[in-house]
């Protein structure tokens, strides 16, 4: 047991503070800090400054741009990089299928796929999920019938999470139609161009439109294309969906948003004073504050304890303690914006705050985060199981 | 005490679901509808007018119905259901409410006869930039001159302040204390935007814009309190209508949707996460209908009565709107299905006159003045 970082973590925690703050644009961070949604032009530029100094796929193999770091400052990456703001390397490529194609793809995929995957010259999309196989994944439908050089896919993925911008999509389909559910299934690398295509996008109860369908009619995907073995997909997708976890419990973010919330409950006049000195918001914010603590502490914990490179079975306590803070505090800056709250069509002429505009499609956009990445019902089933052996 | 309802408001229950539900009967319908301004549906305004409902809490001689609080529950609850858009919250109940209690006997057969006919819409500008549903008002001031008056300063966000058609308007007077003004909007810069929830706000502009006090004029923080309270009330009859709906649609969605081979409803899980949203809807639905009886009763506590219903009723749209949502998976969270917009009228509704724990805090501050919180007078 030691409480301060060595000299050394600390030295790279200063370095990675200095870089975050200073590398990465200005503008693009305060579009992060104000919650505004990101161009796709942001969140390219910002992940091709990471890549260049090597900070976008630390946890890829070295030989791929990986840094070999120790567990503890692969966190210590994380979480500054959220706390400065910085967008964090587009999930689809630094966390999905990035390492998968590191770990299972074959030399000539690694080739092709992994540089431009990690600079975001190539934007995946997850075509995992679809209208009658969400948290029971499995039962996707979705086809791929090998004809000749080529698998010819049919069928829908939904929920594809910015699918409009996507060059390619990574996606779970079923090759095998007679094998039990998980067996028949293969993991292929799509190009969205391709003829037969179709992305439509989704409009969400914040107004946004992030998540898309997507539709395949007789799209020839050349059978190169496979990642690993035939019907070999669904150990891929676990893996993938491993790292996925561990990926979402965004502490550093919920951190920021909580610390800028006592700014703007400061700047809120209440009571003769302001909205930080009403004994019920302060005891609110303390112990949000005290949960995140909880969380963070445990991540590091956890994340110490992962040496095998396997995600450790706690890292459900992440996700789902993660989203469930994330979503609080979204709750807790609607009710700091008050009646202003309402205001979210306002435009530039407003009086109200930028926040204040912000809250609520914020507050309502994350209830996505305990549905996806595995809900946290199936986060708790996996806690009961294989953690408890219930 | 006696919560049914008798004849006549079933009657009235009847007829304005009968006309709102089937006119939103179809959810795409009220989407369409909130897409394009003024965010309602103007023939549908005038059928309700027609109905007396938009008169219904205002007296005979004002050109109104007469009725009470317990009937505009009822259509509070009906429009609720289908999240109707129509600004009777705010333009009948809280707006035409003032003018009831503050105007002269002109201004209110003038002004509530114009509301009740459907030819006048109506709205409160009270909320301010950085005000937190005080009763008072500040960056909005009134000043006189020999027998007029003018208002300056900024009102935002005002619920449906762009389409109003005449506002009633809350200010610092000279003298401290907060009037109460009627003002034309014509030549007032407004910027209307739409809300979260598909309703609007505006933020309004004054600067030495002519204003009529409502009534004799002085300060109106009392009536402003009352006719918030009533509204509270009027609001927590709304959201308990959205859950009475947001619940059965979810409980019905658990019974279709299947996953691993088998409906949702199999997992005890998300079963009695249903049954934990049915008890907070009843204790909500009791809270509520408790507070309308005691507005209708005894107005004089109503204020105490409405702090509750307006926690309770919170504590449940938040348990209720964020479970709905979590129960139907990915689908919840699409515009185009129903449940998404639930919740997010819930969260406005939660936050146009008081979140929970505002009520809390007016609650907490009065704790030790009595031994128990008793439901009869
Ligand atoms: C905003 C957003 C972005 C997304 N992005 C992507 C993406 O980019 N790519 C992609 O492939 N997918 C994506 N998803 C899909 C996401 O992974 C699914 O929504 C998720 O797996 C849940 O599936 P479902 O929506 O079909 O809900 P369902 O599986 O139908 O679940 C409905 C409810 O039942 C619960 N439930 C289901 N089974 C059980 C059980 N056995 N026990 C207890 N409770 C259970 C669920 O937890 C949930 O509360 C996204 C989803 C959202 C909302």
């Amino acid at each position: 047991m030691q409480l301060e970082l060595s000299p050394e973590d600390a030295a790279f925690r200063d370095e990675m503070r200095t870089f975050f703050t200073t590398e990465v644009p200005q503008a693009i961070r305060d579009a992060v800090a104000s919650r505004q949604e990101l161009s796709k032009d942001q969140i390219v530029e910002s992940q091709r400054i990471l890549n260049k100094h090597g900070l976008a796929v630390p946890h890829w193999p070295t030989e791929w741009g990986g840094q070999d770091w120790s567990p503890l400052r692969r966190h210590i990456w994380h979480e500054e990089m959220q706390r400065a703001g910085v967008p964090l390397p587009l999930a689809f490529n630094a966390s999905m299928v990035g390492p998968v194609i590191a770990a299972f793809g074959s030399q000539e995929q690694k080739e092709r796929f992994l540089p431009p995957t990690a600079n975001l010259d190539i934007w995946w999309s997850q075509g995992f999920s679809e209208p009658d196989a969400g948290s029971d994944l499995a039962s996707l439908r979705t086809t791929a019938v090998r004809d000749g050089d080529d698998y010819v896919v049919n069928g829908q993925k939904t929920w594809t999470t910015l699918g409009q911008h996507g060059d390619w999509i990574f996606c779970l389909v079923r090759t095998d139609p007679d094998a039990k559910k998980q067996r028949g299934i293969s993991f292929l690398l799509i190009d969205m161009t391709s003829p037969g295509l179709t992305v439509r996008p989704i409009e969400l109860i914040d107004g946004g439109v992030e998540v898309n369908e997507v539709w395949f009619e007789d799209v020839r995907v050349p059978a190169e294309n496979l990642v690993g073995e035939e019907n070999h997909g669904w150990d891929y997708a676990k893996f993938l969906l491993g790292n996925e976890r561990v990926g979402v419990a965004p502490v550093g973010s919920t951190k920021r948003v909580l610390a800028q919330a006592k700014e703007w409950a400061r700047a809120t006049s209440y009571a003769g004073g302001s909205l930080l000195d009403d004994p019920m918001t302060a005891s609110r914010i303390a112990e949000l504050e005290n949960e995140l603590l909880a969380l963070e502490l445990t991540a590091l914990r956890v994340v110490a304890n992962s040496a095998d490179g396997k995600p450790h079975p706690a890292s459900s306590v992440l996700k789902l303690k993660g989203s469930e803070l994330q979503q609080a505090v979204s709750e807790l800056v609607v009710d700091l914006a008050g009646p202003a709250s309402l205001a979210s069509g306002a435009g530039d002429g407003s009086s109200l705050e930028q926040w204040q505009h912000r809250a609520t499609p914020a507050y309502l956009n994350l209830r996505k985060a305990s549905i996806y990445g595995g809900s946290n019902e199936i986060q708790r089933q996996i806690i009961a199981k294989t953690i408890l052996g219930l | 005490m006696d919560f049914t309802y008798d004849d006549e408001q079933e009657a009235l229950r009847e007829a304005v679901r009968g006309l709102v539900g089937k006119a939103y009967a179809d959810f795409e319908q009220r989407r369409q509808t909130v897409k394009r301004d003024p965010g309602f549906d103007e023939a549908l305004w005038g059928r309700l007018a027609e109905m007396g409902v938009l008169g219904l809490p205002f007296a005979e001689d004002d050109g109104g119905m007469g009725a009470g609080p317990i009937e505009v529950g009822i259509v509070a609850q009906e429009l609720g259901r289908v999240l109707a858009p129509e600004p009777f919250l705010t333009s009948v109940v809280l707006a035409g409410g003032l003018v009831a209690a503050a105007g002269s006997a002109e201004q209110r057969a003038e002004v509530l006869g114009a509301l009740s006919a459907g030819e006048s819409v109506l709205a409160f500008a009270h909320a301010e930039p950085g005000s937190r549903w005080e009763a008072s008002a500040t960056a909005v001031s009134a000043t006189q001159s020999e027998d007029s008056w003018t208002l300056t300063g900024v009102k935002e966000p005002v619920p449906h302040g762009a389409r109003a058609d005449l506002l009633v308007v809350s200010a610092a007077l000279p003298d401290g204390g907060t009037g109460l003004f009627l003002v034309s909007p014509e030549g007032v810069a407004r910027d209307g935007y739409p809300t979260h929830d598909g309703g609007r706000a505006a933020r309004i502009s004054f600067d030495a814009t002519p204003a009529t006090p409502l009534g004799v004029g002085g300060d109106a923080t009392a009536h402003i309190e009352s006719a918030t309270a009533a509204a509270v009330i009027a609001a927590a009859n709304e959201a308990v209508g959205a859950m009475q709906v947001a619940l059965p649609t979810t409980t019905e969605y658990l019974t279709s949707r299947k996953q691993f081979g088998v409906p949702l409803n199999t997992f005890q899980s998300l079963s009695f996460r249903a049954a934990d949203m049915y008890v907070s809807l009843e204790l909500a639905q009791s809270v509520a209908l408790w507070a309308s009886m005691v507005l209708d009763a005894d107005p004089a506590s109503a204020q105490k009565a409405a702090a509750r219903a307006g926690l309770q009723v919170s504590r449940a749209g938040r348990h209720i709107g964020q479970e709905a949502i979590q129960l139907h998976g990915g689908i919840g969270m699409t515009a185009e299905y129903s449940i998404g917009s639930y919740t997010s009228h819930l969260t406005a509704l939660d936050h146009l006159l008081g979140d929970g724990n505002h009520h809390l805090a007016a609650l907490s501050s009065a704790v030790g003045g009595y031994a128990e919180a008793d439901p009869l007078p």
